[in-house]
């Protein structure tokens, strides 16, 4: 089963209107830490013991569980974070986020399932600025002291071959 | 093509030698000049006289396709291919190429079907890539038509000879390359069995990247025990390559074309480097600790003294076994300035689910986004960045001199030259000052 597949909202418009301010917000927050490289503070936007996993769509529509990134809990996110940080080697780059609307697909007690598709921009040194990747967040957030935290976070990329690496958290 | 890097770094034109200008320098043992890595004519050489010669190419994993009609898209250099599973159980590779006008017919990267249809003129072909159906073949109202003597027989997609052993699938256009057991050698297939003991494998994913990069330099990546130690800082502080460390260096001894790069994890979790060695690891940090340290948990499941290999695997294979988290990457090069790698994450079928996630976890060492994968692919992205663009033209391999194949030692570059000797032969190039 493609757990990835289209499933159709059956929550109100206003309901839909709303989340989707709050996801959207959410997402600019997440993007804006990312983009400007403060990358130890990536995992705060993740529940203690959140799934993060970045993985190609063929990946998901044949339901093979790899990640090219496969954080379980919010401490491997935080390794990861200082791992390429303060240990990893790797030309300077920029990476840009541009989101696309957030769709709402439903709310329950497991959360709040949402996805928000995004192309991720990269700029390398003497190099053009390139389309890196195309991609979606398949998320699902719950609620801890009145704000949303990421319970699962799959990252699916429509880009079937990545140029060279991926070094940042998408 | 494929190519992630062109608004700067046209390959100069000094560094595309012509193949008749191609001589190695006469201390061929201890140099490599940077043409092996630029020379489009010298590219086009390696496809026929090592991807199309007498080698056995990785085209799949038997548990991709395990049924009859299962099929996926494949390459054996730079050419397509097709692996597919006949009704009958074999295992078929051709060219993924339309023998009327050329079309790539097979367009998915893994499906199942009864036979493959080109959607240009609907010629069809049978699992095993016979031709079996040419449309109007003859003619609409008696006008028009193939000629009376065609054949189909005469006319399927190139096919090519198969190989396989315990759910691992070669392909090769040579008639006269030796047997693959014998082409392996018998430590390869010592440590090829290791891995692949004929367990069923489950396939846990696909990763695939462009490194921009001659499709040698990951050859030499892992025949070079030496750069493990420095440029992989991570695996430094958390132990699991020291130098010093329990390791090998092993070069195939009848060719020095495959290679096994081998270490043994210590049993405590961080590596304690002496003050000496430290100072020659500028990498090295003290004092780093993980907040989550499953994913550097080894679980002994094979019978073997090395927790980590690296097997290279001429020309186009690599099998990792990092700990628990295996791999097979299928190297596909793309002229000499580009591969594409595609990489088979797998365990086996009856891993427990906790296996599973175990192997999934510690799959963040490997790949396009793996603490040790995306360095290596920045170092050889840096690499042929330097010998496209540069004045100068020569690369020094002199560590552990003398030395050619197989050495105890990580600080040591002694595989790498075994290979280029093998090279230099397969590819009928001179060195300079030697005898014709």
């Amino acid at each position: 089963m493609n757990s990835f597949a289209y499933r159709p909202c059956a929550l109100p418009a206003a309901r839909v209107a709303a989340l989707r301010e709050e996801i959207a917000t959410f997402n600019a927050e997440y993007c804006a830490v990312l983009d400007r490289g403060e990358l130890e503070a990536w995992p705060a936007f993740f529940t203690e013991d959140a799934l993060y996993r970045v993985t190609g769509r063929e990946n998901a529509d044949l339901g093979l569980p790899v990640g090219l990134v496969y954080c379980e809990g919010r401490a491997m996110m935080h390794d990861r974070a200082v791992a390429i940080a303060r240990t990893q080697m790797f030309a300077p780059r920029y990476t840009m986020h541009l989101l696309g609307p957030a769709r709402v697909e439903a709310e329950g007690d497991a959360g709040i399932v949402a996805q928000t598709p995004f192309l991720l921009v990269q700029t390398l040194v003497e190099g053009p600025s390139t389309l890196h990747l195309a991609a979606c967040y398949h998320d699902r957030f719950v609620r801890a002291q009145d704000r949303l935290l990421l319970a699962e976070r799959h990252v699916v990329h429509d880009t079937n071959i990545l140029a060279n690496d991926l070094v940042y958290p998408a | 093509m494929y190519q992630s890097q062109t608004v700067i770094g046209l390959t100069d034109a000094a560094k595309d030698v012509p193949l008749d200008a191609c001589a190695w320098p006469a201390d061929a043992l201890n140099t490599i000049p940077d043409w092996v890595y630029t020379s489009r004519q010298l590219y086009d050489r390696e496809m026929e006289k090592i991807f199309r010669g007498d080698t056995w190419n990785f085209v799949a994993l038997e548990a991709e396709i395990p049924n009859a009609g299962d099929y996926k898209r494949s390459y054996v250099g730079a050419t397509p291919v097709v692996v597919s599973r006949a009704e009958d159980g074999t295992i078929a590779v051709f060219e993924n190429r339309c023998a009327h006008r050329g079309a790539e017919f097979c367009r998915h990267n893994q499906g199942n079907t009864k036979e493959f249809v080109c959607p240009y003129h609907q010629w069809s072909y049978d699992l095993k890539g016979n031709l079996q159906g040419v449309p109007f073949k003859r003619g609409v109202n008696k006008q028009g038509g193939m000629p009376r003597d065609f054949q189909n027989a005469d006319h399927g997609t190139r096919q090519l000879r198969v190989a396989m052993r315990n759910g691992v699938v070669f392909a090769s256009y040579s008639d006269t390359v030796e047997p693959l057991e014998e082409y392996l050698t018998p430590e390869i297939v010592q440590e090829f069995d290791t891995t692949f003991t004929g367990r069923k494998l489950k396939v846990l994913g696909y990763y695939r990247n462009e490194l921009p990069c001659n499709w040698k330099m990951y050859h030499e990546n892992l025949k070079d025990p030496y750069h493990a130690t420095l440029l992989h800082s991570f695996l430094v502080v958390f132990g699991l390559l020291v130098a010093g460390n329990k390791s090998m260096m092993f070069a195939d001894a009848k060719h020095g074309r495959h290679g096994i790069m081998g270490s043994a994890k210590s049993e405590e979790k961080y590596a304690s480097v002496s003050e000496e060695n430290k100072k020659e690891m500028r990498s090295f940090h003290d004092g780093l600790r993980l907040h989550d340290e499953r994913f550097l948990d080894f679980v002994r499941e094979f019978d073997s003294p090395w927790s980590v290999t690296m097997m290279t695997i001429w020309p186009n294979l690599i099998v990792q076994r990092e700990m628990n988290t295996l791999g097979v990457r299928h190297i596909i090069p793309n002229g000499p300035d580009s591969l594409i790698m595609q990489w088979t994450m797998f365990g086996y079928e009856d891993d427990t689910p906790e296996m599973q996630r175990h192997r999934l976890r510690q799959g963040n060492l490997m790949g396009p986004a793996g603490f040790l994968g995306l360095e290596d692919n920045e170092a050889m992205k840096f690499v042929q960045e330097g010998v496209r663009r540069s004045s100068t033209g020569t690369n020094h391999i002199r560590l552990d001199p003398g030395r050619v194949g197989t050495s105890e030692s990580l600080i040591s570059e002694a595989a790498i030259r075994a290979m280029y000797v093998y090279y230099r032969q397969v590819m009928d190039l001179r060195v300079q000052g030697a005898c014709a």
